[in-house]
Formats: structure tokens, sequence, C-alpha cells
């Protein structure tokens, strides 16, 4: 299977602090790959590599064959028409209403007529279940709504890849079915390639092909979902099974208590 | 050594901050033009920060227009000179109130409301969603707000001197009883088109791209919190007024130091 992302050896630091150290995931063109990992690991710190947000200190990312961090400005902007992410927050333009967020990318990136864009956008909303709200503000907007709609804007232009950063978080359990049968449906239907960035060990074992576990800086563990089920490691069935204490540790480091107080 | 520490630090700060604020005023300055799709923005944006502020900038005008007839008048009647509050209230208001008093309220006015806006922009993730819809900040966001402010605050200083000429009139003429025939030729006579009211214009020209760049560079270079967006409204309203204050006397000094 081609892959469409490949991460090679990177290595990022924040200051003095290493996020990842020597890393290395393909992501396949086609499929839906999980990144998952215990909360302020950096895993929102990866999609903005790969989106060329951010620059490793070394190795190198390639998307389609081409190296991200070594683009010029327009190289990466042309690069970026082709992937979009889904934001946390959902990120969508507050001084518009829903139809004209999801008619952004469109109206930025090709000369298609109203009349054209009118009909695409429709049926990118169709497909979130959020047609009728189209002429709704974000602020008019349920946390889960706005994620779809933001959802709709990022598959405007069709893209070849789609990035979700924490799609799951907050959400109520309906909210929750809704966004992992549309990840899932989209991806199945469109032909995209999707990157799921979460913690939500539950909803992203029934959706994704592959997944990787980040933490301690490095890939502790990778594989499919019933692969990574059966993992021998600690650390992964820690992170799985929700255990309070193990190798990642309950703790934050710190002296004894006794030094501490006395 | 701490202490030499510090003050290195800080001068290592300012000079970052300032080739960052540089960086960003090239960029939107020079971001290429699309006319179908900049001129709306623009005009929207003149909107905003223009249209809206007018309102501020009408009373404002009003008031200190008022308050210089009767302050004028007070001190010129003791010399029999009353026929001359006309030329002052308009040099007054073409060479220094006018340009001065619009760009501190507008800073007040429009510069807070633009670093608010870009700073919780990037707070929820706009400006970092544009980056990857392969969108420039710069062109969409920045660009048409600092053009705005360039072609707004010389029209509302304009505005705000004619207000306040206005305003003395009211008071010199229909309270105080000054003759109108005098206010108006007299005025007229002393008032230079280039001296008196292009200097004013380049004046607020000038103050409009200082304010405007200050208060897009603070929003967007704000710490993407409620404390970070806070910090730099205030610094906006902070530092466009001595920069208006001190940048003021420096064109005055150049203007009319010589006459």
């Amino acid at each position: 299977m081609k892959n469409l992302v490949e991460i090679n050896n990177i290595t990022f630091r924040r200051g003095d602090r290493v996020i990842y150290d020597n890393i290395s995931m393909n992501i396949q063109a086609g499929k839906t790959t999980a990144i998952m990992g215990p909360s302020g690991i950096g895993k929102t710190t990866m999609l903005r590599l790969i989106g060329g947000q951010l620059k490793p200190d070394s190795g190198d990312i390639l998307f389609e064959g081409n190296s991200i961090p070594s683009m010029n400005r327009q190289d990466l902007f042309d690069c970026r028409k082709h992937m979009s992410m889904l934001f946390q927050s959902g990120a969508l333009f507050t001084d518009m209403n829903v139809f004209d967020n999801v008619a952004f990318p469109l109206r930025e990136h090709t000369k298609l007529s109203e009349q054209l864009i009118k009909i695409i956008v429709l049926l990118k909303l169709q497909a979130v279940g959020l047609r009728g709200a189209s002429e709704l503000f974000p602020s008019e907007l349920s946390g889960g709504m706005a994620r779809r709609a933001a959802l709709a804007r990022a598959i405007a232009l069709d893209p070849k890849l789609v990035m979700y950063d924490e799609p799951f978080a907050g959400q109520d359990p309906i909210s929750m079915g809704v966004l992992v049968k549309l990840i899932k449906e989209l991806n199945d239907a469109l032909n995209l390639t999707s990157v799921v960035v979460t913690h939500d060990v539950t909803e992203v074992l029934t959706i994704a092909d592959y997944i990787y576990i980040i933490a301690d800086k490095r890939v502790i563990g990778h594989g499919t979902s019933e692969e990574i089920r059966n993992s021998d490691s600690a650390l992964v069935q820690q992170f799985l099974n929700g255990k309070a204490d193990g190798p990642v540790p309950f703790h934050y480091p710190a002296p004894s208590l006794e030094e501490s107080l006395f | 050594m701490d202490f030499f520490a510090r003050i290195g630090r800080s001068i290592i700060d300012n000079c970052s901050t300032m080739g960052r604020a540089s960086i960003l005023f090239w960029g939107a300055m020079v971001a290429k033009p699309q006319p179908t799709k900049s001129i709306p923005l623009v005009i929207k944006q003149m909107y905003v920060v223009g249209v809206q502020s007018l309102l501020i900038i009408l009373v404002s005008g009003l008031f200190i227009g008022m308050v210089m007839g009767l302050q004028g008048y007070t001190v010129l009647v003791n010399y029999g000179a009353e026929e001359s509050l006309g030329p002052m209230v308009a040099l007054s208001l073409l060479r220094e109130l006018g340009p001065v008093v619009t760009a501190l309220l507008f800073a007040g006015r429009a510069g807070s409301a633009l670093t608010a806006e870009i700073g919780l922009m990037k707070a929820t993730e706009q400006l970092s969603s544009l980056e990857m819809m392969a969108v420039d900040p710069l062109r969409r966001v920045i660009s048409p707000r600092l053009w705005a402010g360039i072609f707004s605050m010389p029209l509302l200083a304009l505005i705000f001197s004619a207000v306040g000429i206005l305003g003395g009139h009211l008071v010199g003429v229909d309270w105080l009883g000054v003759d109108a025939g005098s206010y108006w030729s007299i005025m007229q006579a002393a008032v230079d088109f280039n001296d008196d009211v292009m200097n004013g214009v380049i004046k607020s020209i000038v103050f409009a791209v200082v304010v405007t760049w200050i208060a897009v560079f603070n929003g967007y270079d704000a710490m993407p919190t409620s404390e970070g967006i806070s910090k730099a409204t205030t610094q906006t309203v902070v530092h466009a007024s001595l920069a208006v204050l001190g940048l003021d006397f420096v064109l005055t000094a150049l203007m009319f130091g010589t006459e």
C-alpha cells in the first residue's frame, strides 16, 4: 500500500524540551490512521508538523514524496490545497454563517460560479447533516454541530488528506457517535486519507485501520486495532485500560513527600 | 550581573518584537493584490473601523470646537481681537487637534477592537485554519485592516476638524456674538491649504499607519489566552497614544519649526 505521508526519523524540540526523539511513522493512502497517546505529549504538534506549520529540528516529512520542511511558502500553500485539518475548536470564522464558512475555500482557490459553489456547499453540508443549518452563525451552533460544519469546510476542496485534531474531545455520546460515523463514512466514500489524533481509545479502535501510540517522545506501539489490543507493552496496556499508575506515573516528578513536608 | 542580564534580555526582546512587527508590516503592505477579493474586504473594514468611529469623532469634534470657541473668546476679547477667533479655532484644529485627537480616539475605539479581534482569531485557531487552507492571514486578515485604517483616519481627522470649526462657530458666533463674516473671512485669509490643511492630512496619514500597525501587530503577536489578549489590547492603546504624541512633536518640528 502506498504511503501518502512518511515521517522519517524526526526530532522536534520546544526550547530545551524534546517533544519527539527520532520518531518515524507512515500514513497509508486511503486509510484511517490514528495517533494516540496521553495528554500533553504533542499529538497536535505532529499534525502541525505534517501541515508544515512547524519544522522539525531534524528528519524529514514527505507528502506524496515531497519534503514538507524544505518547501518554500508558495509550494507549501500549493501542497496545503491537498490537505485539510479539523481543529479541536472547529475554528469556524465567526463573522460568517455556516454556508459562507464552507464556501470560503472554494471562493479562495477556485473560479467556480456562485451557482456551482452553492450546489457544492449544500452537498457537503448534506453529507454532515447540517444543510438545514446553513444560515446559522457559529455562535448559534452546539459544539458537535460546529465540528461537523468545520468538517464540511475541511472536505470542501476534496482534499487527499484530512487531519482531525481531537475530534471527540468534550462531545456527548450522540455527537461522538455522529462524528465517528462521519469520519469513517467520509473516508470510505470520498477515498480520503485520514489522520485522527485522539486519546479516546474506544471510539478510535472501531474506525482506525492503523494505530500509532506515542508516549515518552517516541512510538511505543503501532499496528492494527487487534495488534494494539494484544500488545504486551505495559505502557500500551496502561494507556488502553486507563490505569492511573504504571509506566506513566500518577505523580508528577517531585522531591519525596517527607522532604517537602518537613 | 542579574541587572545587566535583564537589561540585555529586554533589549533583545524589544529588537525581536520590532523585527516581527516589521516583517508583518512588509508582508501585509506588499501582499499580492487580488482586487476582486481585496477591495470588498477593505471596504468592509473601512465600515468597521471608519464609519463605526464616526459618532465618537463627531461628538468629540463638536465639543472640542465649542470649548476652543469659548476659551479663545475669553482670552481674545480682552485684547479686542475676538474677530480672530475663526483662524485660532481653524488653525488649532487643522494643524494639531484634528489629527492628534482623532488618532487618540481611533486608537481607543478602533485600535483596541482590531487587536482584540485579531487576538481572538488567533486564540480560536482561525488564523491557523487560514494557514492550513493555504490562505495567507497577512493578505486576508491583516492587510485589509491596515489599509482600512490608513484610508479612514485622514478622512475622520478632516471630519473632526470641520465639525470642530462648526462647534467654534456655534459658541463664538451664535452664542457670544462674534461677527459671522469676520469668523469666516479672517479664517479663509489665514488658513493656507498646503501649509495647514495638507500638513494636517500628512500628519494624520502618518498617525494612521502607526496606530493601525501597532493595533494589528499586537493582535497578531498576542499570547492566545484571555490574559494575553487583555494585555495586547491595553498595549495597543498605550503604545499607540505615546507614539502619536511623540511623532506629533517630530512632525510639528519638521513642518512648522522653521517658520
